[in-house]
């Protein structure tokens, strides 16, 4: 079912591509955007707002701000249920690498999430499969995410799908690519073998079953994804434009990230705000897209003077 | 990293400036469940435990409990007085243990003068370990028996008539204090020793073996004789430039430890201070000793201070060596049977003397004290009474520290280093207003 119904009923389609200066305006943007959607849901225990989140260095400025909102009383996590994309596996739950420990030092621990409804892959189950089964089996019995937010990787991967990635697919164990595993040797005193080989993950529909997609991209090393996944087709070697089909989508990023991009398209998506803003007006846009009316131009009593007009009139 | 499943009210702190990893944290938190510190991700994500209680500490600086080693009493008693039923001690004991808790001192370690072997045999057994409690008093850390293996020309304000020698080896030693030295560190955390009296050298290492911090002082040692007790064992100076041979650039004495390079490195880096610019190694512990300082301004002057903390600053401890006119207004009072006057500056004399007998300092006065003095930062005042001492005494996991396992003894200060709340084993004290 559709939770959407108290906004406005033109809730079209959309796929949005808002771009912003730079990371942090990037950041304020999709925490203030999470921080609205959450309100104007008005959640409850019996109807909480389902949220999806990411790890990695894209969402530490989201998450800064979203604390920062809670602290300054604009927002509660009282009744958010939180599912995450990933886990590592075999890693113990409190190494300082694992994404319980991410998560926790960036979200959990500062705001008033209740614990029972946090979700996190648990990459030391005894069946990893059973575990992924009733993930996805927990995100229906709560009525499936709201908002899912996301990153991408430079090779345009979402959450551990990786190029190749079925984009039917779901919730499973994936073995990370050899590049993925050299990257990362970073966290684990620079060596390889440290590293978890294995991860759990949810699939390309599991993010796009969400009835909301919100992808951050920022900087330069991201652009060509970018450009990969906006303009070009919905394949399965750039996972994240599976957004393209995705009936609300959500696209946020910064100028460094829209270099390769065609200048048509980044003026296009420009100029859709600035016609928004400027001449159909914020109280006339709904939060996700909707336009309910055109700007009701103010009368002006002065008559514009034209060549009519003499100048005895 | 199995989490305990203690079902216990687990309290958070926040809005606090928290002194972790030698340094002052803004954004983090402070859980303590059960009187110790904990780190709650487990409890969150294993039990689904959230905080129960939320302190806010509105942007106070928190920092570990004070712990003082050398404090001989206060409030009109002195550890070292026998006369009386033990109830009697008892209770003056409890007294001094409460009544530092208004202070900030969380932990302390009973000081006793010289005294004759019966006064041991009967105060030392009260003076054991003993966990603190927010209502009854502070932590008791076992005591610290000063003397009477000492120099004569050193006595300060001590009784050298029962002064004594350890040319019989440690039996000398388990004969003057009693059974309660077998005990080791349960009952006796410090012994303060003149190294260069006969015997003492080498029952240096019987004592460390005891597990008890074997510190050097009352002593007029020459510097091969102090280096010589380093190496032996001994890992602490008795308040550093009081009672013993001051500097001389040829022979330095015991101040000189301070310079020393060629000490053996230590095999227990856990009662060694740790390595930093001035040590001989940079990746080792230093093997150098603790040294502790008394800094009333009265005992040390001030750049006295400043020199020997910036010569070993990883090695001093803050000690406030008060005695029983401490919380009291001046007048005479009595110290190991002797009568000491406190002027008005807070020194305490032998009455019609110059000469030192303590002093009535506190010790979150000292911390104060000292930062004006070496002007260091606060995370460096805080650590000399607080990770410094704990180092001393080998406890530096659970006291003089806000890491998990640590017991919860904390105190809120203000940028002024001024109490504004102190816990104990997780438990608010009530402070005493003063005004």
């Amino acid at each position: 079912t559709r939770s959407d119904t108290h906004l406005s009923p033109f809730s079209p389609n959309t796929m949005r591509l808002i771009i912003r200066e730079d990371y942090d305006e990037v950041s304020s943007y999709v925490a203030n955007y999470v921080k609205e959607r959450i309100n104007q849901f008005q959640p409850s225990a019996e109807r909480p707002f389902v949220l999806g989140l990411p790890t990695g260095s894209s969402p530490i400025g989201t998450y800064k701000k979203l604390v920062e909102l809670f602290k300054a009383g604009e927002l509660s996590f009282g009744h958010v249920v939180t599912f995450n994309m990933d886990e590592y596996v075999g890693l113990p739950r409190d190494h300082p690498e694992s994404y319980h420990s991410f998560m926790w030092n960036h979200l959990f621990k500062h705001v008033d999430i209740k614990p029972e409804n946090v979700h996190i892959l648990d990459g030391n189950a005894p069946d990893l499969d059973e575990e992924c089964k009733k993930f996805e089996a927990e995100i229906a019995r709560v009525g499936g995410i709201e908002l899912f937010l996301g990153g991408i990787g430079p090779d345009g991967h979402i959450a551990f799908n990786e190029p190749g990635s079925s984009l039917t697919s779901r919730t499973r164990v994936k073995t990370l690519a050899y590049e993925t595993i050299i990257a990362n040797a970073r966290f684990f005193d620079g060596d390889v073998s440290k590293v978890p080989k294995l991860a759990l993950t949810v699939g390309v529909a599991t993010v796009m079953d969400a009835r909301e997609v919100c992808i951050t991209i920022t900087g330069a090393h991201k652009s060509i994804a970018l450009a990969k996944c906006i303009e070009e087709g919905v394949n399965h070697m750039w996972t994240v434009s599976a957004i393209q089909m995705h009936p609300k989508g959500l696209v946020v990023c910064d100028e460094d990230a829209t270099l390769e991009l065609h200048v048509k398209t980044v003026k296009y998506f420009k100029s859709i705000e600035h016609v928004h803003h400027s001449l159909i007006g914020a109280e006339n846009l709904s939060l996700q897209g909707g336009v309910k009316q055109l700007r009701i131009p103010a009368v002006n009593t002065a008559r514009p003077a034209t060549p009519l007009n003499g100048p005895y009139e | 990293m199995v989490a305990t499943a203690s079902s216990s009210k687990i309290s958070k702190i926040v809005n606090a400036r928290l002194l972790l990893d030698h340094k002052i944290v803004q954004d983090s938190y402070l859980w303590f469940q059960d009187g110790k510190i904990i780190h709650p991700q487990n409890l969150f994500f294993d039990q689904h435990r959230d905080a129960d209680e939320i302190i806010d500490a509105k942007g106070a600086l928190v920092v570990p409990g004070y712990l003082d080693i050398q404090i001989n009493g206060g409030y009109g008693i002195d550890f070292a007085d026998n006369e009386g039923s033990l109830e009697k001690i008892q209770d003056d004991i409890n007294t001094v243990a409460k009544g530092l808790l208004q202070y900030g001192c969380t932990a302390f370690c009973p000081t006793v003068v010289s005294s004759a072997p019966e006064v041991y045999n009967k105060v030392l057994p009260l003076l054991n370990k003993r966990k603190g409690d927010a209502k009854k008093g502070s932590e008791i850390l076992g005591a610290h028996i000063e003397g009477p293996f000492i120099s004569h020309e050193k006595k300060g304000a001590h009784n050298q008539a029962i002064f004594r020698t350890g040319k019989n080896g440690v039996r000398e030693f388990d004969e003057a204090y009693g059974p309660e030295l077998m005990k080791g560190s349960e009952a006796v955390s410090i012994i303060t020793v003149a190294p260069e009296i006969e015997g003492v050298i080498d029952v240096i290492p019987e004592l460390a073996k005891r597990d008890i911090c074997v510190s050097i002082g009352h002593s007029a040692a020459t510097i091969s004789e102090a280096e010589t007790a380093v190496t032996k064992g001994a890992t602490l100076i008795t308040h550093l430039f009081n009672a013993m041979l001051p500097f001389h650039h040829r022979d330095p004495g015991m101040i000189g430890v301070l310079g020393a390079v060629d000490l053996p490195v230590p095999e227990n880096p856990l009662r060694h201070p740790a390595a930093s610019n001035t040590s001989p190694y940079r990746n080792k512990p230093d093997p150098r000793p603790f040294y502790g300082l008394i800094v009333d301004g009265v005992h040390v002057h001030p750049n006295s201070v400043r020199i020997a903390y910036y010569a070993h600053p990883k090695g001093c401890v803050l000690v406030t060596d008060a005695l029983s006119a401490l919380g009291l207004p001046r007048g005479v009072y009595s110290l190991g049977g002797r009568d000491v006057e406190v002027d008005d500056n807070g020194a305490a004399y032998i009455k019609g003397t110059n000469t030192l007998a303590g002093s009535t300092i506190t010790i979150d006065q000292s911390v104060r004290n000292f930062r004006n003095f070496t002007k260091c930062t606060m995370v460096e005042a805080i650590e000399a009474a607080t990770l410094h001492p704990a180092q001393v005494l080998g406890i530096s996991d659970r006291k003089g520290t806000l890491n998990p396992g640590g017991d919860a003894d904390l105190l809120f200060l203000n940028d002024d280093l001024e109490i504004q709340r102190v816990f104990v084993y997780g438990e608010e004290v009530e402070l005493h207003k003063t005004k």
